[in-house]
């Protein structure tokens, strides 16, 4: 059951994503973009990491997506043209590499065995105590350093995009 | 359920968290500096790097865990961290002037490098898969940002978006790898992976494989290496030229050292698979990035494929896999770094407003016209090319000697003639400097304090190693003897 459930939602995932790429109206992109969100949610909940899915839908297809389809929308932006292809060879190497890699990798999981030690939260801990309480758990804990550097991150990346697009620096 | 909060080692974060924290306050003072005078900002940012240099030396000879096995402080990430911070002090001078003449004197240029800085000296004391990749992202956003300092100039422009999208691919192999690694061991602790690869005896598991050569796909562009290197000639050429300087050295100092630490220490029983990878992508760097550098015009372009070069030689000293080879990548990294920083640094103090002299043809003549900074740039392009007594030549003669005594003598046979064909493209710059008649008008050269500083300092690091190379040589082996 779990099995047909994943299956399900990374085809859709999958293919939501390629259609981002591919679509030519940003609009129609945009809303590929959604759904690739939503079904990254499912595959979290799959994993029993309720608490991830319910942060993806909320900030990412929730609050981030709104904001970029009222940019689109407000720049009123047209169908992309599109661009002459100088190299059709080109085309057909990167999706021929790509067919390889995705080959090589999928029978690598498709036939793969998980030595690896297992993680210590099991589901039954986990939900034990609350997802969300577990996850903060390791935030602020084990994890506090990761965390920080995080916080850099996003300082940097705030004033980066200041510094792009301020009109007037 | 209790939560147990993990000692708070400041200390152990010291360099970091002075860079953070200036980073933040050079923020700030901009806000209360004159519109195009804000060079106390840039001020600010130097005093915080000195600081986050003295505080390395407490730090020196007592390797250690901090943060629940996060980031580890040993005399490795502490010799890297000292060249990044030497780059970023370098490139921070360097840009004095040069961001005045374009236009864009803005504070918050410098706290961009600093914020990059600090991303890359968590990569380099990473312990941790996750701590590397985060120091790698911080420093990766930076740069991108950086690359199109110059919003007015397309090239900035381009540069940045190439960047940007090519860097973001390379981020997601990198993280791919990562969780290959994971799921094979069920850790992304360098110590843990280490500790789990010596123990079990299924060296073959493909999963492991698959992630290490995704890994290697992944530091792979962040150093330039080919078939990797497609986007660095671009961005190179299109960022403003004290960012070059600082990508070309920082990022290479930063992702080296995360690179020795992944897998010449937690992939350690990897060797034999990964070597082979290696012992093919440097032969490929070196001899593409020194054969395509003969036939640029452009004096950012050519320093760009030698860059490429560059990385070749350097991944000689991971493929040799004894001390002598990774105590040479560190001495390496020195000599590189200020040599190419000074080559950055002539570029710059040579280039007009935009695309001005930035064609080799350009050079016709400087050596008479400006026979200091003629000279300057010889000794950096000799340095480069490796011709003694110069830091390069040093650095090279002890990567080769690590690639010979660990047995791979074809390997060195190429480096050799790599360097050869690479004296070429350097000399030629020179030639045209020393031999030629100027093609155009070189006047308005505009000397700054803060470049001369910069440039004295290059050139002082670039002979000094050279000359007297065994202190230096005694500080990189210091540094690996308790790489764990």
């Amino acid at each position: 059951m779990t099995l047909f459930f994943f299956l399900l939602i990374a085809i859709v995932t999958v293919i939501s994503a390629i259609l981002v790429i591919v679509l030519r109206n940003p609009i129609h992109s945009a809303l590929s973009l959604v759904l690739t969100f939503f079904s990254i949610a499912g595959l979290y909940i799959l994993l029993n990491a309720q608490f991830i899915a319910a942060i993806q839908v909320i900030v990412y297809a929730g609050a981030i997506m709104v904001l970029f389809l009222f940019v689109i929308m407000l720049l009123n932006l047209e169908k992309e043209k599109r661009v002459s292809e100088k190299h059709p060879l080109q085309k057909a190497f990167g999706v021929s590499i790509a067919l390889f890699l995705l080959g090589g990798i999928g029978s690598i999981v498709a036939t793969g065995v998980l030595y690896g030690n297992m993680g210590t939260e099991t589901a039954a801990k986990v939900s034990a105590v609350g997802n969300t309480k577990a996850i903060a758990g390791l935030l602020f804990t084990d994890w506090v350093l990761p965390f920080e550097i995080t916080s850099i991150l996003l300082i940097a990346a705030i004033v980066g995009a200041i510094v792009l697009t301020k009109k007037e620096l | 359920m209790d939560l147990v909060i993990p000692k708070i080692d400041a200390l152990s974060l010291c360099p970091e968290l002075v860079l953070s924290i200036t980073a933040m306050l050079v923020l700030l003072v901009t806000v209360y500096l004159p519109k195009g005078r804000k060079d106390p900002a840039a001020y600010v940012g130097l005093l915080g790097i000195f600081i986050a240099l003295m505080s390395l030396t407490l730090l020196w000879g007592k390797p250690r865990y901090a943060f629940n096995n996060m980031i580890m402080v040993d005399n490795f990430s502490i010799f890297f961290n000292m060249v990044i911070l030497v780059t970023a002090a370098l490139s921070i001078l360097m840009s004095i002037t040069y961001l005045k003449e374009e236009g864009m004197s803005h504070g918050e240029f410098y706290a961009l490098i600093l914020f990059s800085a600090v991303g890359m000296m968590f990569m380099t004391a990473g312990a941790n898969l996750i701590t590397i990749f985060l120091g790698l992202e911080t420093m990766s956003i930076s740069l991108y940002v950086l690359a199109g300092f110059l919003r007015d100039s397309n090239r900035s422009n381009e540069s940045a978006l190439k960047y940007l999208l090519l860097g973001a691919f390379s981020s997601a192999f990198l993280l791919y790898g990562i969780a290959f690694i994971y799921g094979a061991t069920g850790t992304t602790d360098l110590k843990g992976i280490s500790e789990f690869l010596s123990r079990a005896t299924y060296m073959k598991d493909p999963m492991l494989l698959a992630g290490m050569g995704l890994l290697l796909v992944g530091f792979g562009f962040k150093i330039a290496t080919v078939p990797f290197h497609m986007w660095t000639p671009d961005v190179y050429e299109g960022a403003p030229t004290s960012v070059t300087a600082f990508m070309s050295v920082g990022v290479k100092a930063a992702v080296f050292a995360a690179f020795v630490r992944v897998f010449s220490h937690a992939l350690w029983d990897l060797q034999p698979d990964w070597n082979q990878l290696l012992w093919i992508l440097a032969v490929l760097t070196m001899t593409l990035g020194n054969v395509i550098a003969i036939a640029q015009t452009n004096i950012k372009r050519m320093l760009a494929y030698s860059s490429i070069a560059h990385a070749g030689y350097i991944m000689m000293g991971m493929i040799a896999s004894n001390e002598l080879g990774t105590s040479s990548i560190l001495f390496y990294m020195l000599a590189y770094a200020f040599t190419n920083l000074g080559a950055f640094g002539v570029v710059i103090l040579f280039g007009r407003k935009g695309e001005g002299n930035l064609d080799i043809e350009d050079y016709s003549g400087m050596g008479f016209k400006y026979p200091v900074l003629g000279l300057l740039m010889a000794v950096f392009l000799f340095s480069l090319a490796g011709i003694p007594p110069t830091a390069g030549f040093v650095g090279k003669f002890y990567i080769f000697s690590a690639a010979v005594k660990a047995g791979y003598i074809w390997l060195a046979i190429i480096g050799v003639m790599n360097s050869l064909v690479s004296v070429y493209y350097y000399l030629r710059v020179t030639v045209m400097m020393y031999m030629k008649d100027p093609v155009k008008d070189l006047e308005g050269l505009h000397w700054s304090p803060s470049m001369i500083v910069a440039l004295i300092i290059a050139v002082a690091g670039t002979l000094l190693i050279g000359i007297f190379p065994s202190p230096y040589l005694d500080l990189a082996k210091q540094s690996v003897l308790h790489l764990m």
